[in-house]
């Protein structure tokens, strides 16, 4: 800022520098021709650091009310909507779509929302709709119970992580509670056209008929070539990543349920033998046999 | 000067070709990569990213005059950090199925080149209109390009077009054709939008380096 600038008044050269020039240096004219030219003021100096700093608090401070004021008036509004979207997930792994006031289709199919524990006991007959998916643990197990056609369903909700970030999904099962009715999957942030995937019905309609506990473990599983058609189920090509993510999430989220759903599934008398041949676990024989009875 | 002078129309049109944001300008490669595996969220990204980019272009240059050139880029960054946080948020309140749509897209828009490139390059100088005009122009330009990537990846990568199974109604795979997977990665992409700038350039010839 040190130069200043002067302006020949004859023919309008500008010079820079801390003196008039003694001869312009296009038309000749003397330094008394020179006038000083004081640099354009626009009122504020927007180069000063005064100026930087506080027209940044300004800036923040606007956008950060902004931000809030938005915020805080539309959270209402989109509780609701997440709440509907909730229920609308829910629906959907009873493979029931695309409803116009889905509110009222969930209030007349599902019956309850219990809360279980690890150990098969009924810890709240309701109020799992609320829990939080941090909050599920060993003895907050939320999960739903459905009726359709006038069949019960028991539906549980699981969360885990694919390749990029989180994975969740609803999973229902039949009233012997083994057999899958329909899942729901969807995701974060998976890549579209491969792990995406797993959002799409082709992927979820290879779900239902499979079986979920074996031997009182999970064993159902995404793999890359299905030999087992009863647990088995053939994963999406190119989506490792999150077909391992699916898989590790069935297994975590599902066993917690198995003692519960053991309690909840009818007694079924004498398994077929080949059937109950395979069982090896003599403690949960009794459920596992009624399980594999075929409808 | 009219609302559609010569020197507007060329903010709105010089984008769409010539000064194209992706295959000239090379700016917003990374999502042009990220998203167009399949054509549904292309189209959903470029229209987003037209809207915000012409909204931040208007803000920028109401406030140009004030804004300090040295803390400039960090004044840009909050106005489109918060337009797509608004925007957002709308979308969760009075669209929320479009909102867990666009998931994660939406977030991406902060970081488009674009966005900042046109800022820098134009809102800081013009008037509210022409920049208005240039964020349409590009956006679109952007758009364009997405969903010309995308639909080549969806149709030979998946077989489908905006989930439609065009291939198989007509017997594309009867004949022997198989989903080519190199299509879904994101190689593809990189293919795809190279045989594009091959393209206009040996029809420009004034764009050859």
């Amino acid at each position: 800022m040190a130069a200043k600038k002067y302006v020949c008044k004859v023919c309008g050269y500008v010079h820079e520098g801390n003196d008039a020039p003694s001869v312009c240096p296009l038309c000749k004219a003397g330094a008394s021709e020179f006038e000083a030219v004081k640099a354009p003021k626009k009122g504020l100096d927007t180069n000063s650091d005064i100026y930087a700093i506080l027209y940044s608090v300004v800036v923040v401070v606007i956008v950060a009310f902004l931000l809030a004021g938005v915020s805080s008036a539309l959270k209402p509004k989109q509780e609701a909507n997440i709440e509907l979207d909730k229920k609308k997930q829910i629906l959907a792994s009873l493979n029931i779509k695309n409803q116009a006031d889905a509110a009222a289709v969930y209030a007349d199919v599902i019956k309850a929302d219990p809360i279980v524990n690890v150990e098969g006991k009924e810890v709240a007959a309701e109020g799992g709709f609320a829990v939080a998916n941090d909050a599920i643990n060993d003895t907050n197990l939320p999960m739903y119970v459905a009726e359709v056609d006038g069949a019960k369903k028991y539906i549980i909700p699981m969360t885990g992580n694919g390749l990029w970030g989180g994975i969740w999904g609803y999973l229902a099962l039949n009233d012997d509670c083994n057999t899958i009715y329909g899942v729901y999957f969807s995701h974060a942030s998976e890549t579209p056209g491969l792990g995406a995937e797993i959002a799409s019905d082709k992927f979820q309609s290879r779900f239902p008929g499979r079986q979920v506990y074996r031997d009182g473990n999970v064993a159902l599983t995404i793999v890359k070539k299905v030999a087992d058609e009863a647990v088995e189920v053939n994963a999406i090509s190119g989506a490792t990543i999150t077909c391992n993510g699916v898989n590790d999430m069935l297994q975590r989220k599902l066993a917690p349920y198995k003692a519960y759903l053991d309690a909840q599934a009818p007694v079924v008398e004498a398994a077929p033998a080949e059937e109950a041949a395979a069982i090896v676990e003599p403690a949960t024989a009794d459920a596992e046999a009624q399980e594999k009875v075929e409808e | 000067m009219g609302l559609f002078s010569k020197k507007n129309k060329e903010a709105l049109n010089t984008p769409l070709f010539k000064e194209n944001p992706v295959t000239v300008q090379v700016l917003g490669i990374c999502s042009a990569l990220a998203v167009t595996s399949k054509l549904e969220p292309a189209i959903v990204m470029g229209l987003s990213v037209t809207i915000i980019v012409a909204m931040a272009n208007v803000i920028i240059s109401l406030i140009r005059n004030t804004i300090p050139m040295r803390i400039r880029i960090i004044v840009q960054l909050v106005v489109v950090a918060a337009l797509v946080t608004l925007v957002s948020e709308v979308l969760k309140a009075f669209a929320y199925d479009v909102s867990v749509q666009l998931s994660v897209y939406i977030g991406l828009i902060i970081t488009n080149c674009i966005l900042m490139g046109r800022l820098e390059a134009f809102a800081m100088q013009n008037k509210p209109w022409p920049s208005f005009l240039d964020g349409i122009g590009n956006g679109v330009g952007y758009a364009m390009i997405l969903v010309i990537v995308a639909f080549f990846r969806e149709l030979f990568g998946s077989g489908t077009l905006l989930n439609y199974p065009v291939l198989e109604k007509i017997g594309m795979y009867e004949i022997g054709y198989l989903n080519n997977g190199l299509m879904l990665m994101t190689p593809a992409a990189f293919i795809l939008i190279a045989c594009i700038v091959w393209y206009q350039r040996a029809k420009d010839k004034s764009l050859q380096e």
